[in-house]
């Protein structure tokens, strides 16, 4: 890998400062009902269709956790190298607003069930650690529509009493590309475990951002101000960017910066202060008197650490070694789970160098087009593991490979079948080539002539008519070796 | 620990509770004397005591991951402040 150099500086007047940004990620849980009631979690259903009465609130409703996204905690917590706590408690963390009927949301502040953890990033200045603070569960909100009608807001409780995870980065981010790098990963993590589905513009996965800046080399972190609820990479990424900007103009002009909530506005790209929620950081936490301390038994973490799936690190691991990859090939191919699954099944069958190179060209770009997921490809992993094998063996050129695929995709066949019917085998016969090439090179005698003459440039003329009269056929290499022969005859 | 009238008013309005002005004063007065009398506990020394969040010495109840709720929206939109078919309905609120 070649090693750039970090540099990711905002540059003021008086200097570079470096940007400091820790994030709070917001993750749904995977799991069939909500974190205290029996209520589903699905996503898209009629308005209010899936509410309770626990989770709009009703007086005298007790809550009952979920034993599944207690699991769910855990096992994301393993997946991010952390401590997982056999003590936690539920506390109530207050606040008023329409979409939260308890007026409380269930939080975990003082013990939350996963403590410190870390995750690997591989940037393209090595590798580096983003440490974890936490993970704790929560419910989520309900949601508010405030554009059915101009003078009211109205509310759908279907989200509200959804488990999520909220894990939180130490502030250990220093660009907009790292946190692009960091959320990747966490949703490769979580998607591989099955705790989380990662969709962003369903809501899933959703983040408060904590920026703040301060002069290079200063061991001091700066004041920070906290963005509410970034739902992209790329509107994070903008965010950042803007607000680390305005902190550096304010110091450079002597002002302060006061630590407080803001907006990020996606149509002016800017971020702002949301005064509604002056007084937010008082949420007056207590234990949730409905709910007990939230004990786990070391044989259930026990138990599920062991049924845990192989994660992208060490598949990437793996890859390098077992299939000689490099770390690039290695970080694409174990990015989501089906995707590596593919790339196996097609190594098993094929030449795995080969045939890395032609699933992050040719497939991925025909998948990319039309939308599909890798699960949903119209040419299998057996296939494709037959289409590389056809390219390896000299049976066909890369480029009638091109056609070979292009039809696959079309007619679902097998790559054998196409060839044989199409009449696309390559033509690696010596004796037809030296035939072929003796018929081009008698037609074009003036050009034999100049080219032993020192016009070494026609080489490619002669080349592209073997092509044109094998009808793309001739085996490149053998082409190249004969015609030389032939020429200098 | 004692409250003056502007922590008064403040957890008043984070309560959303709306307090009289006059009536400051006394809720001040009132609300120290229960501190005062709350803080005798703190003849204690509790310095080995873990906090006590429950009384109970017992780990938490869990149910499993099934539907078996949900279906009533007109049951639970009977209290909404505005009459709708689908939703809520609460004065604008909007940042």
């Amino acid at each position: 890998m070649s090693k750039e150099k970090f540099d990711y500086f905002i540059k003021g007047e008086k200097g570079k400062y470096e940007v400091v940004i820790g994030l709070e990620v917001h993750a749904q849980v995977l799991s069939k009902s909500k974190l205290f009631s029996g209520s589903s979690t699905k996503f898209g259903a009629d308005p209010n269709k899936q509410v309770s009465l626990i989770d709009s609130a009703f007086p005298g409703m007790l809550p009952v956790i979920n034993e599944e996204c207690v699991k769910q905690a855990v096992r994301t917590g393993l997946g991010l190298n952390a401590k997982i706590n056999n003590f936690s408690v539920f506390d109530r963390k207050n606040y008023f607003y329409a979409d939260l009927p308890q007026g409380y949301q269930i939080s975990q502040y003082k013990n939350p069930i996963v403590g410190e953890g870390k995750v690997l990033l591989d940037m393209p200045y090595g590798s580096k650690i983003i440490g974890i603070e936490r993970l704790h569960l929560e419910q989520d909100a309900g949601k508010s529509i405030h554009d059915m009608d101009p003078s009211n807001t109205y509310v759908d409780l279907n989200r509200s009493g959804i488990a999520l995870m909220e894990i939180v980065s130490k502030p250990d981010l220093r660009s907009p590309d790292e946190v692009n790098a960091y959320i990747k990963k966490l949703r490769s993590i979580m998607r591989y475990l099955g705790t989380c589905d990662g969709n962003m513009q369903e809501g899933s996965l959703r983040a408060d951002v904590n920026v703040s800046v301060r002069k290079e080399g200063d061991k001091n972190f700066g004041t920070r101000c906290e963005i509410k609820n970034v739902n992209s990479i790329k509107f994070m990424q903008m965010a950042i960017e803007y607000e680390a900007a305005r902190q550096v103009e304010l110091i450079e002009n002597g002002k302060e910066i006061v630590q407080e909530t803001r907006l990020f506005d996606t149509k002016k790209n800017e971020t702002r202060s949301m005064r509604s929620k002056e007084d937010a950081h008082d949420y007056r936490y207590f234990p949730d008197p409905d709910l007990l301390p939230l004990k786990l038994e070391q044989q259930l973490i026990d138990d599920l650490k062991k049924s845990l799936p192989e994660l992208p690190d060490k598949k990437k691991e793996r890859f390098i070694k077992e299939y000689g990859l490099n770390v690039y090939e290695a970080n694409v191919l174990v990015s989501e789970k089906d995707i590596s699954d593919y790339y196996e099944e097609v190594a098993k069958l094929s030449d795995k160098k080969l045939a890395a190179t032609w699933m992050m060209g040719d497939l991925f770009a025909m998948l990319n087009d039309r939308g599909l997921d890798i699960s949903k490809s119209p040419i299998s992993a057996k296939h494709f593991a037959e289409l590389v094998q056809s390219i390896k063996s000299g049976e066909i050129s890369g480029r009638i490979a091109k056609e070979v695929f292009e039809i696959m995709v079309e007619s679902g066949d097998n790559p054998k079948k196409i060839i044989e019917s199409k009449g696309m085998k390559q033509q690696s016969d010596p004796k037809e080539l030296e035939k072929i090439i003796n018929e081009i090179l008698s037609k074009n005698k003036d050009k034999v002539d100049q080219y032993k003459a020192g016009k070494e440039k026609l080489f490619g003329f002669f080349v592209g008519q073997v092509m044109k009269l094998s009808g793309g056929k001739a085996n490149p290499q053998l082409t190249n070796e004969i015609l030389k022969k032939l020429l200098k005859g | 620990m004692s409250l003056d009238k502007e922590k008064i008013k403040h957890v008043a309005k984070l309560a959303r509770i709306s307090v009289d002005e006059a009536k400051v004063e006394s809720l001040t007065k009132d609300l120290n004397s229960i501190f005062k009398f709350i803080e005798q506990l703190n003849e204690l020394n509790t310095d080995k005591v873990e906090p006590l969040t429950s009384i109970l010495n017992q780990s938490l109840r869990s149910r499993k991951d099934e539907i078996s709720d949900g279906k009533i929206r007109e049951k639970i939109l009977k209290n909404s402040p505005k009459e709708n078919e689908e939703f809520f309905v609460v004065p604008k609120v909007v940042e």
